[in-house]
């Protein structure tokens, strides 16, 4: 069982659903990041994603890659986002962290290394963008090994012929993409979305938490009605380059995570 | 031996779309599907004479293929040693090898039923090419090119606009081809149902290293039978420009099992490969990573962070290389080697003067190195070297660094 299990486990006997929020390590800089991902579990958040900043995330839309320009800019580091989370687990031990990026810089640390010290660090699970099902043996297999969530993406693309093959070696929770498209996209349709989180649920007993386009605490109550939870990602972001105080920023996640777990 | 499965270079990739540890499919899983349908068309299209016959007529009638195998005379003077042939490939219809991938890509894509067809372009010769392509066959096309790239190569943005396709300018990143090609699979990754990426070199996931590799080899198999013609043998050595390395990997792919044959390509080493980076020899100064769907040697800097190259040559100005020629590379088959801006300047000068070819920036770089080896060859030793684009487009870029100015 890892933090991620107990947390869906807890949840389901308090009959909620996850509110799972998205945020750039060092957006807008390293020291007010740190802050935000502290507080975040105040806020309402059961399960943080946080992004592994990329030069070139090529599935994010715009909202995003500014995140992680302006994270990269600030001298943001794979070391710095290792200890953002080492600075949660000081005050925290029970919310599930997730990191999510691209393989390069984890590619780039070396995978043994860096299963190690995300370990270390009290990251939960991964999410890797750009490692589909056919290449489990460069990141999946190691990290279920050492004993971390690999968390896959289930997209409207993903056939019926295939979805077994993306959730055989996913563990924690599947992310269903509800849209074809990048982060921060056109709003989500829980009419569109809710038979095919039914199609994924008939095939595995994970929880299934959908995710981009979600933007308001209405969309999130509606998306999460439908699933096990939901995430926001870019819509947090825009606040926090917006260069609103952390309080705001909180507050602003609070009424997403009101929603969400109002479904 | 070609005949020994064993000891061949021909066989890769592997089911797996590996050649050795590089290539792969590192993409999301919205384009996975797609990439494994396209993988299928292309497995049965390689093996469907019609759709050969229909490349053929193409590449007779539309292309003007073959191009020519020349001897340049006076550049071999010179020189003084080697032989030297060029490989006309600029004079191709849209003025480089670039629509010899496009047609076969366009030809999949109608036979997938897409209907929109995007792209990314460094130089803009391959943005020109699919512009081209789509106009003769109706499908609508969107090319994104970095916003730099836009301003450097000014008269082929105005080619692609006249051909009817849509340019979108980049403006992420630095605003190069790296750039262009995120823009591309955002694209393609929104629009997948409908829409063809139709990639311009040698990378990308598997199929696009393999498939694009195989409609280029059409320019090393010409050269087979162009010098068995003109000097009775093989040539000794093969010399090609390496961005994403498309051009290059069709000369040296139906040579790879000849080992007689030297193979050398030629990187763009910008202002010199330094740890100052102004470079975009991927080879001689990066490192194995994942970008762009597939692994291979990389710009990157400790944290896995992708750096910025530079050239002179905008279709050069990639951060990353083929995986197969990372590959050859490891495997020593092939050899690679850097040439600065300033040299390649020089050959452009020197084609200009002595042989009355204007050649695009890129294939100067081979051509540079063409000049630096082909002194010491002896007079008998046959030196091939890919002409793989026409210098038209680049002519305002070296006014420029001449200190002219043509725009008055």
């Amino acid at each position: 069982m890892t933090r991620i299990d107990d947390t869906f486990a807890r949840l389901q006997s308090e009959g909620r659903r996850a509110f799972v929020a998205y945020v750039m390590a060092g957006d807008p800089d390293f020291e007010t990041s740190k802050e935000i991902v502290r507080g975040l579990p105040g806020a309402g958040v059961d399960i943080i994603e946080l992004g592994l900043p990329f030069t070139d995330p090529m599935a994010d839309g715009a909202t995003i890659q500014l995140a992680g320009q302006r994270a990269l800019k600030g001298g943001q580091t794979l070391d710095r986002t290792l200890e953002i989370a080492r600075h949660l687990r000081e005050t925290d031990t029970t919310t599930p962290i997730v990191m999510m990026g691209y393989y390069n810089p984890i590619h780039s640390r070396g995978v043994e290394t860096f299963l190690e010290q995300a370990k270390a660090a009290g990251i939960d699970g991964l999410i890797v963008v750009d490692l589909p099902p056919e290449e489990d043996e460069e990141l999946c297999i190691p990290a279920q090994k050492a004993g971390l969530n690999f968390i896959r993406l289930a997209t409207p693309t993903t056939d019926d012929a295939r979805l077994p093959r993306v959730l055989q070696n996913t563990s924690g929770f599947v992310y269903y993409v509800s849209i074809t498209g990048i982060t921060g996209a056109a709003e989500a349709q829980a009419e569109a979305v809710a038979p095919e989180v039914a199609r994924i649920k008939a095939e595995t007993d994970l929880p299934v938490i959908v995710g981009f386009g979600v933007k308001t605490p209405e969309t999130a109550k509606n998306i999460a009605a439908i699933a096990d939870g939901t995430v926001v990602g870019s819509a947090i972001v825009n606040e926090i380059a917006q260069g609103k105080p952390v309080e705001e920023v909180l507050a602003f996640v609070k009424t997403l995570a009101d929603g969400a777990h109002s479904a | 031996m070609a005949n020994d499965l064993f000891n061949s270079f021909m066989t890769g990739p592997d089911e797996n779309g590996r050649f050795g540890s590089f290539g792969g499919r590192f993409v999301s899983e919205t384009l996975m599907p797609l990439i494994l349908s396209l993988e299928a068309e292309y497995e049965k299209a390689k093996t469907d004479p019609s759709f050969w016959a229909e490349m053929d007529d193409l590449w007779a009638h539309y292309v003007g293929r073959p191009s020519p195998l020349y001897f340049a005379e006076r550049l071999t003077e010179h020189l003084g040693g080697a032989k030297i042939y060029m490989k006309r490939d600029e004079l191709n219809h849209t003025g480089a090898h670039k629509i010899n991938n496009v047609l076969g890509q366009i030809l999949l894509a109608r036979r997938m039923g897409k209907t929109r067809i995007i792209a990314e372009t460094g130089a803009g010769q391959h943005g020109v090419a699919t512009a081209t392509v789509c106009a003769k066959f109706g499908l609508k096309c969107v090319v994104y090119m970095g916003a730099h790239d836009v301003e450097r190569q000014k008269p082929n943005v105005f080619r692609m606009r006249l051909l009817g396709a849509e340019v979108v300018p980049v403006t992420s990143g630095r605003g190069t081809l790296k750039d262009a090609m995120n823009d591309a699979l955002r694209d393609w990754v929104t629009n997948v149902r409908d829409t063809f990426y139709c990639i311009g070199t040698v990378a990308g996931p598997h199929p696009y290293p393999a498939m694009v590799r195989d409609f280029q080899s059409i320019i090393g198999k010409e050269v087979r039978e162009q010098m068995q013609a003109a000097e009775g043998r093989l040539p000794d050595t093969l010399i090609a420009a390496i961005g994403g390395g498309s051009n290059a990997m069709g000369l040296f792919y139906p040579f790879l099992d000849d080992k007689e044959v030297n193979i050398i390509g030629v990187e763009a080493g910008g202002k010199g490969v330094s740890e100052k980076m102004e470079h975009c020899a991927s080879l001689a100064g990066g490192r194995p990573g994942v970008l762009h769907g597939n692994k291979t040697y990389l710009l990157q800097d400790d944290d896995g962070q992708i750096l910025e190259g530079h050239s002179i040559s905008a279709g050069l100005d990639y951060p990353g290389i083929g995986p197969e020629h990372a590959w050859l590379h490891e495997a020593k088959r092939a050899s690679y080697v850097a040439i600065t801006d300033d040299e390649a300047l020089e050959a452009f000068k020197l084609s200009c003067a002595l042989e009355g070819i204007i050649p695009a920036l890129e294939p100067s770089h081979a051509l540079a190195h063409v000049m630096k080896i082909a002194p010491e060859l002896p007079k008998d030793h046959l030196l091939v070297m890919n002409m793989c684009g026409r210098g038209d487009k680049d002519i305002f870029t070296v006014a420029q660094h001449l200190g002219v100015d043509i725009t008055k």
